[in-house]
């Protein structure tokens, strides 16, 4: 299968989709160059400026076009530069998109999908690294969908702008140059189904967006000290695959779970309760969650290195864990 | 405001109806929410009645309505079924969202009616996308969004004219100024005190009209949708008015921050009575036309009392679609 970018991956989704569909549009700050990420190069040329526009530096009403227009039959994409803008937009996204459906009493639907890239860059500090996926599991209404790959960046794109629901579409800056097989046939990610990579006996991991990857080698790593692991990849936060999750963890007796955001409040708590919800009985040794420590992330790129949790520490929490 | 108006006896008898719809509507809110029949909070819109009739008089069927908080005119003009609108407000399974809604996010889209909007502001920048929607469908509707004077002094307001204006998106944004945001005066919110002059900074028409005047409304709104629906872009509309009660219920209409004499100096424009003087309607039409009025929103209150209310399995429906 031929290999394409992270970023090549949810370009030709965003093209597909306009193609296909007259009422996709995209639009944001420099969109119409395909800055900062690359994601939207070259799409004016074939979509021309109504379709692929820029916008002036104004998140919270950037989403709120894309509400307003969601609202009359469009399928609007919008680009959120940085997911630490996503503050900005936290009333649009939060209390008009993700609930006038529900206060209308299902008068009307929002299909729209904000687009945002998350994580560490190196070295762009605490105002454009964060992670901040956990917030929006907490808001019904709102779909969230992480890719850790570019199969699943574009088939996972193409299914939340067919999906009618507001969907927050958080991808990883570290991964838009990343390779990986897509194939070119056409092809749809379902949400709420997990991605299991390999499965070991003795430890489940759940890992989230970049992790994905880094999980994968820290578990390479693992395999040559004799210890197996399950990889499972949510790819959608909400809705959550809780089966998978749970499955693997009845079957490994052990789990980890990696994320990239701090650790307190975040992805891996509400997944380490779920666990502890319903898979209690079946755990061998405490759930262990490896995330970013509790702090804004740091300048310096040491600093922000030991922030971050990274191939290392997973898998010293794995062999920790195992020995338990 | 000093024009003299010349319109038929029918036209007024119908504007009449509309204004005392909206008044009496309200005054039925206030008494049911005192009654404890109405939960949580309502904020009634009487003495601005003026604005909802007036700019709906300016509207096609299938434009386009934002609204506030403050929003049951606006729903009422679009044409909303009374009796569904009362049972959303007594949070009745027969109201228009199902109870779910309320008061503060009444919604009637099939009426064009895309919502009232329970946070200051935040309608702007909805109203902006539906502009960008019925430019892009070319449709030549035309989407009208009211705010208070307050919702002028946040970022909503000033992103979402711009871009309207940068666009030339067919919306009207109609402030509703009634001199109080809360409980607080216009003039120790803005800096300006007039709203309209912000529109001169994102170079498109900023009119000041008298709000309470519904034919003064009506001709500042037709001008500005027929702007918006030939392609010249938005306007800002700034109504001057005045709310006859508190901004929400508990909330006194004079006392802690507005003077009994400025109430009453107002009251003195009160819509109802300008529209009189304007018309020469009679103490007979309009005694006629309000007791008409009357019966049907009486019958809306008793058909929301008696409408049962929501299953409980029900508010777990319309999260997604």
């Amino acid at each position: 299968m031929r290999e394409i970018k992270y970023a090549a991956a949810l370009r030709e989704a965003l093209a597909e989709e306009m193609r296909r569909d007259d009422r996709v549009f995209v639009f944001g700050e420099d969109v119409e160059l395909g800055y900062a990420f690359t994601v939207c190069k070259g799409l004016i040329e074939e979509f021309g400026p109504d379709r692929v526009r820029d916008t002036p530096i104004c998140e919270q009403t950037i989403v709120g076009i894309a509400v307003g227009a969601s609202m009359m039959g469009m399928r609007p994409v919008a680009e959120i530069q940085f997911c630490d803008l996503l503050p900005l937009c936290m009333d649009q996204m939060c209390n008009q998109a993700a609930k006038l459906r529900y206060m209308s009493g299902g008068q009307v639907s929002f299909p729209l999908v904000i687009r945002s890239p998350a994580g560490k860059w190196g070295g762009f500090a605490a105002q454009h690294s964060q992670t901040l996926d956990a917030w929006f599991m907490n808001v019904p209404g709102l779909k969230v969908a992480v890719p850790a790959t570019p199969y699943d960046a574009k088939g996972l794109l193409k299914t939340a702008i067919r999906d009618d629901n507001p969907v927050l579409f958080i991808e990883r800056k570290l991964l838009y140059q990343i390779s990986g097989p897509v194939p070119e046939e056409e092809y749809l990610v379902p949400f709420g189904v997990a991605k299991t990579y390999q499965e070991g006996k003795d430890v489940t991991v759940v890992a989230i967006g970049r992790m994905v990857s880094v999980a994968l080698k820290a578990t390479e790593v693992l395999e040559k000290e004799g210890i197996y692991g399950t990889l499972v990849d949510p790819r959608t936060l909400v809705p959550l695959d809780k089966n998978t999750i749970l499955e693997s963890v009845q079957k490994t007796h052990r789990v980890v779970i990696v994320e990239e955001g701090p650790k307190t409040g975040g992805v891996g708590a509400e997944i380490a309760a779920l666990i502890a919800e319903e898979a209690l009985d079946y755990l061998d040794a405490p759930i262990v969650r490896i995330a970013a420590l509790d702090s804004p992330i740091p300048f310096n790129v040491a600093l922000e290195d030991y922030i971050l949790p990274n191939e290392r520490k997973i898998v010293e929490a794995v062999s920790t864990l195992i020995r338990t | 405001m000093n024009r003299s108006w010349t319109i038929s006896k029918e036209r007024a008898r119908d504007l009449y109806r509309k204004l005392s719809t909206v008044r009496q509507f309200e005054e039925k809110v206030d008494e049911l929410f005192r009654e404890g029949k109405i939960f949580g909070t309502v904020h009634t819109s009487i003495g601005q009645e003026a604005i909802p009739v007036g700019v709906a008089e300016a509207l096609r069927e299938n434009d386009l309505v934002i609204a506030t908080h403050r929003g049951h005119g606006h729903c009422l003009m679009r044409g909303a079924d009374v009796r569904s609108m009362m049972a959303e407000l007594l949070g009745k399974a027969t109201g228009l969202c199902k109870g779910k809604g309320g008061s503060m996010h009444i919604v009637d889209v099939k009426k064009g009616m895309l919502g009232a909007m329970g946070i200051v502001g935040a309608g702007m920048p909805i109203a902006t996308g539906v502009g960008v929607a019925l430019k892009m469908q070319k449709t030549g509707k035309v989407c009208v969004c009211f705010f208070g004077d307050n919702a002028s002094n946040g970022g909503p307001f000033h992103e979402s004219l711009n871009v309207s204006a940068l666009w030339k998106l067919p919306v009207v944004f109609v402030c509703e100024n009634n001199l109080y945001g809360l409980s607080v005066s216009v003039k120790k919110t803005s800096a300006v005190s007039d709203i309209a002059v912000r529109a001169k900074a994102y170079g498109i028409p900023g009119i000041i009209v008298d709000g309470m005047d519904v034919l003064a409304v009506h001709e500042a709104a037709q001008e500005a949708v027929q702007k918006a629906r030939d392609g010249g872009g938005p306007s800002l509309l700034e109504c001057k008015t005045y709310r006859f009660l508190g901004h929400s219920r508990g909330d006194p209409a004079y006392g802690p921050y507005r003077t009994k004499e400025e109430l009453e100096s107002w009251k003195k424009r009160d819509p109802l009575l300008v529209l009189i003087q304007r018309s020469g309607l009679s103490a007979k039409d309009t005694e006629e036309i309000d007791k008409e009025v009357d019966e049907v929103i009486r019958a809306a209150a008793r058909y929301a009392e008696e409408s049962p209310p929501p299953e409980l399995r029900s508010a777990l429906e319309d999260i997604y679609a």
